[in-house]
């Protein structure tokens, strides 16, 4: 194992499909028309020095490094700005480039430290190598002029005075960042950082201040890190070619000896990142610039936010215990598998079969979420598996199962690059899935158009060089009428793409659709009473969707999280199909997923009623083949879904549940319920990480081990596998999947694997989808998008590309229904929550890194209105309260949220949120209603009593029993 | 409905379920909840929402019944 070092071009790959052929150094050479002269004499391997071109941004021309000659050209053009040109003769190397190159690099180091051998850059710096190229041997400018390098200056014009003066050009290190410092004096004013804070990220946090010699790196208006905009989504440090910005573990442990290329255990967007080692430590995550889902972006969570790893908390050991009230006992592997397996088989002898069952991760790999589906299916012999999708995106899969035939988006995150019109329903891709919105900016700024469907005022409708065209601040609640009235305004005013519709769809389904959309009750001036958007707003929302070029929907849980989240997903469906936007770059149906793997949880079957490859439990032929493998009979009838075995808990049929890598109580609707059902039941067993709060409840904790300590696969929202990669050993001493094993191994249903690659080989050899898909394919490969098998051995980027999966496209009917939960007298408000950039879901993760610096507490978003009626103001404790519960928190008074509505983060457990939604749900899928709940706001002093009670119960559950000291003879 | 259980819960769902198939036409509505039940729910689940069935069913939409009863066959 050794650094991958990635080659840097200098600037970006020219998308030109015409080729032009120049002469580099005597070399012919051809390259697509609009690349450099520096990256095309790279793509002949020939490295022209540069210190201000990098190719993650767009070439500067500043550093005059890259000078070259152009026969029959006047001067010595910069490398990185010339693009070549059919003809050219370029030379790189003579006398005069040697002469210049030297002046400048001498003019560099004369206002640069030389404590080179104590930098944390050494074996890393892009200055230092360039001295090194350019034969740079001495510097003959000393440091008593002016310079950025020393804090104070021996004052020459008292010779006599033995005090030196404050150099006013020298600036302290900024380490308010908790991950990486800045050091100015170490600065060159390349402007890397500040093109890849604008071009890469899109925050436009950076900016040069002064001018000349005064010219310096500025966060904000010369603010610290911190205290600026910055998101910490470290493409600046990653960009700079110095030790200006350096990350903080780089600066303390060392530079890195060895890197392993892997996925980010986050979001669904599936980041691929290089772990770099010096040996079993990792230094630091640097995205990869091959990863095909984040093309060398990162956000501040993949980047910097894995130090939970080794948190202390982690416990590291398996623990038993009778009752929950008792403390935890630590015992070995084996005592802890026969345990819970006694338990297990205890629960089913006397209240049946059907008496337990598991939840999967959408954290754990492909492969560990198989393993746990395949011993409740075989093992515990009912179907009583679930996955936390339930709760998140379970309505993607029944409406687009429905109306197109796969459940998964349709496009690759490339797409968006050309994409002309965004549509974007309840998401905030900027918080919850910051790479691919770095990209969507990107592509805005460049011209495309954007439609944001959103109760909130979210970053995305405006902010730096990004302003939406329209912004539809609808009702939580009210998504089906929004989207009905859309397709209204496009089937009454005759913009629906009837080629697409006859070619691609049923007709006569579409012609009952268009009836019913065109309906006079389903206009946006009608619906506008219910929905509070502005009708003229969404006409023109609506044209310019179906109007405005290739047109893609991105949605997230604002869309599915609600009563009628499966009639929204369809909703979305039948708008892409009457547009025509399905089948190509740049369009498509986008469901941005929550969790690293929830698209290959629901991919391995983890739903109660199907089977990996969503291939329903009751089809003989599949389920036969299923059997045929794992040499038993299994149960034809579907199982358990979440809130249905918490119901079944109540009623006292359900009385064991195995946990993978998931906090039902924290992240599950109706907090009191949960609870209630979690004690009702004689044994939980919860697999994880930390003692969550679920674990409160429970009677066998299995340590989990981290992404960095396994091997397998995650499933990004684009369908993407990618491979994890173990770079260390697992410290609780097994990998997750091996951890299901022993446990399987102890109820008597043993699976042998030695590997995870041979899980995948059977997930392959059961699953159509799968088929093609091996370790060595995906070696080969990087990563590869399902659908991968005999007709589409490269895996599929686009789907549905001369056909629905299921035939013709399927319009339905979306009818609104309101949902149950209503505003009244009592409870006025409509709690809507969401996600925050630098936490993930229930924080279990993130709130043990220092990204607590940037959210210490969730606070309640409410509008100055609400506020000031209420006597609350910035800052107050308030009293949350709804027909389910009540909580307190902090407010946050922001015009944001619409009168009328308030907003929560759920990534504290102390705060509660869920005590406070209700038990609303999904009709085809039991998915909760989180986003939409009544509530009252008042005035509060503290925390309420159920916080108290909780905040003790949780003390006393978390007690681990010291070991038992023999007494010495 | 905040804490309820079975049945009240299920005679909610069955009832959610019922009002979407409702909307999407008469020929659509019947077979379109007993599909999704049989499909979706749980036989601990069917056996409870039938029990309420034949005691009347209360509470369940006019469809609703009629596809429980053709679920029954």
């Amino acid at each position: 194992m050794s650094l991958i070092h990635e080659i840097d071009f200098g600037t970006p790959r020219s998308k030109s499909e015409k080729m032009v052929t120049l002469t580099i150094d005597g070399q012919s050479i051809s390259v697509p028309e609009g690349t450099s002269i520096m990256r095309a004499a790279m793509e002949m391997g020939t490295q022209i020095p540069k210190l201000c071109a990098t190719d993650m941004v767009d070439a500067f021309g500043s550093c005059r490094l890259c000078l070259v000659e152009i026969e029959g050209r006047a001067g010595t053009p910069a490398s990185c700005t010339t693009p070549a040109m059919e003809g050219l003769v370029v030379h790189t190397q003579n006398e005069r480039l040697k002469k210049l190159r030297k002046g400048v690099m001498e003019l560099y180091i004369s206002d640069h430290p030389l404590d080179c051998l104590t930098c944390a850059a050494n074996g890393d710096c892009e200055l230092q190598d360039m001295a090194g190229a350019v034969g740079l041997r001495d510097v003959r400018y000393g440091y008593d002029g002016e310079n950025h390098v020393f804090a104070k200056t021996h004052n020459h014009s008292h010779d006599h005075s033995p005090h030196d003066c404050e150099n006013d050009h020298w600036m302290a290190k900024d380490d308010s960042n908790p991950y990486f410092t800045y050091d100015p004096s170490k600065c060159i004013v390349c402007s890397r950082c500040v093109r890849a804070c604008e071009e890469v990220q899109g925050t436009f946090a950076l900016t040069i201040s002064g001018r000349g010699f005064e010219s310096r790196v500025s966060p904000g208006m010369n603010e610290s890190f911190l205290g600026s905009e910055c998101v910490s989504c470290g493409a600046c440090v990653q960009a700079c070619p110095t030790a200006t910005l350096t990350e903080k573990a780089v600066i303390e442990i060392g530079q890195p000896e060895h890197s392993v290329v892997t996925t980010c255990a986050y979001c669904g967007v599936g980041c691929t990142f290089k772990a770099e080692m010096r040996g079993e430590e990792v230094v630091r995550m640097v995205p990869y610039k091959d990863g095909k889902a984040n093309r060398g972006h990162s956000c501040v969570k993949g980047r910097f936010a894995w130090g939970y790893t080794n948190h202390k908390e982690r416990i590291l050991n398996p623990m038993v215990r009778e009752k929950i009230t008792d403390p935890w006992q630590e015992v070995s592997w084996d005592e802890a598998f026969n345990f819970a397996a006694k338990k297990f088989k205890g629960i089913q002898a006397k209240y049946g079969r059907d008496s337990i069952g598991g939840i999967t991760s959408s954290r754990c790999t492909n492969e560990e979420v198989f393993v746990v589906q395949k011993l409740i299916r075989a093992g515990f012999g009912n179907n009583n598996v679930d996955t936390c999708a339930r709760v998140c995106h379970s309505p993607t899969g029944y409406g687009l199962s429905s109306t197109f035939g796969t459940s998964a988006g349709t496009q690759d995150f490339d797409s968006v690059e050309d994409t002309d019109v965004v549509m974007i329903i309840g998401a905030n891709p900027t918080d919850g899935h910051p790479v691919f919105a770095s990209r969507l900016k990107k592509r805005l700024r460049a011209g495309a158009k954007l439609i944001v469907v959103d109760p909130r005022r979210t970053d995305i409708v405006r902010s730096a060089h990004i302003e939406a065209q329209h912004h539809l601040p609808l009702m939580p609640g009210t998504n089906v009428a929004v989207l009905t009235a859309i397709a209204h305004v496009i089937v009454t005013e005759g913009l629906a793409d009837e080629t697409f519709i006859r070619e691609r769809c049923d007709w006569s389904e579409f012609e009952d659709w268009a009836a019913f959309v065109a309906q006079p009750n389903h206009s946006p001036e009608a619906t506008a009473i219910m929905t509070g958007v502005d009708p003229k707003e969404l006409r023109e929302a609506a044209r310019l969707f179906a109007t405005g070029g290739n047109g893609a929907i991105y949605y997230g849980l604002g869309v599915t999280e609600h009563s009628q989240g499966s009639t929204t997903v369809i909703a979305i469906a039948n708008l892409a199909m009457v547009t025509g936007n399905i089948g190509r770059p740049g369009v498509g149906v986008n469901p941005l997923r929550g969790q690293n793997n929830v698209q290959g949880a629901c991919d391995m079957g983890s739903f109660p009623h199907e089977l990996p490859g969503y291939r329903h439990i009751s089809g003989d032929a599949v389920r036969e083949q299923f059997e045929a493998m794992w040499n038993v009979k299994l149960n034809d009838e579907p199982g358990l879904r979440i809130p249905n075995m918490f119901d079944a808990a109540m009623d006292g049929t359900f009385m064991g549940l195995y946990v993978q890598g998931e906090d039902i109580l924290q992240s599950d609707p109706n907090t009191k319920h949960v609870v209630a059902a979690l004690s009702a039941m004689e044994c939980v067993i919860v697999h994880d990480l930390f003692l969550n709060e679920t674990a409160n409840y429970a009677h066998v904790f299995f340590p989990g081990s981290t992404f960095l300590e396994k091997n397998g696969t995650f499933t990004n929202a684009e369908r993407r596998i990618q491979r994890v990669r173990k770079v260390m050993s697992p410290k609780n001493g097994l990998e997750d999947w091996e951890v299901t094993l022993g446990f399987a191994k102890a109820l008597g249903y043993e699976m042998k694997y030695n590997h995870p690659s041979e899980i995948m080989d059977e997930i392959a050899a059961l699953t159509p989808t799968f088929a093609g898909v091996s370790y060595a394919k995906l070696e080969e490969m990087g990563s590869v998008q399902w659908p991968c098998n005999e007709k589409q051995p490269l895996g599929t980027p686009v789907m549905h590309i001369d056909g629905f999966v299921r035939g013709k496209g399927k319009f339905m009917l979306t009818e609104y229904v309101a949902t149950d939960e209503r505003t009244g007298p009592r409870f006025p408000l409509l709690l809507t929550t969401g996600r925050i950039l630098s936490q993930y879901n229930v924080g279990a993760q993130t709130r043990r890194t220092e990204n607590v610096v940037w959210h210490q507490e969730d606070r309640l978003e409410m509008h100055p209105h609400d506020a000031e009626m209420r006597g609350v103001r910035d800052g107050d404790w308030c009293r949350l309260q709804s027909r389910a519960g009540e909580t307190t928190l902090r407010a946050l008074i922001t015009e944001r949220v619409a009168p009328g509505v308030v907003y929560t983060t759920f990534h504290h457990p102390t705060t509660q949120a869920n005590v406070i939604t209700t038990e609303f749900s999904d009709w085809a899928t039991n998915c909760p209603e989180y986003k939409v709940t009544a509530v009252q706001i008042s005035p509060s002093n503290g925390p309420s009593e159920w916080q108290k009670e909780y905040d003790e119960q949780a003390r006393q559950s978390r007690r681990i029993a010291m070991p038992v000291v023999e007494a010495a003879e | 409905m905040h804490t309820s259980t079975s049945p009240d819960r299920l005679i909610y769902m069955a009832n959610q379920i019922g009002t979407f198939f409702n909307s999407q036409g008469v020929a659509k509505a019947v077979p379109g909840i007993t599909e999704h039940i049989r499909k979706f729910w749980d036989p601990r689940m069917r056996k409870q929402i039938m029990a309420h069935l034949d005691a009347g069913g209360e509470g369940l939409d006019p469809n609703v019944k009629d596809a429980l009863a053709a679920l029954k066959n």
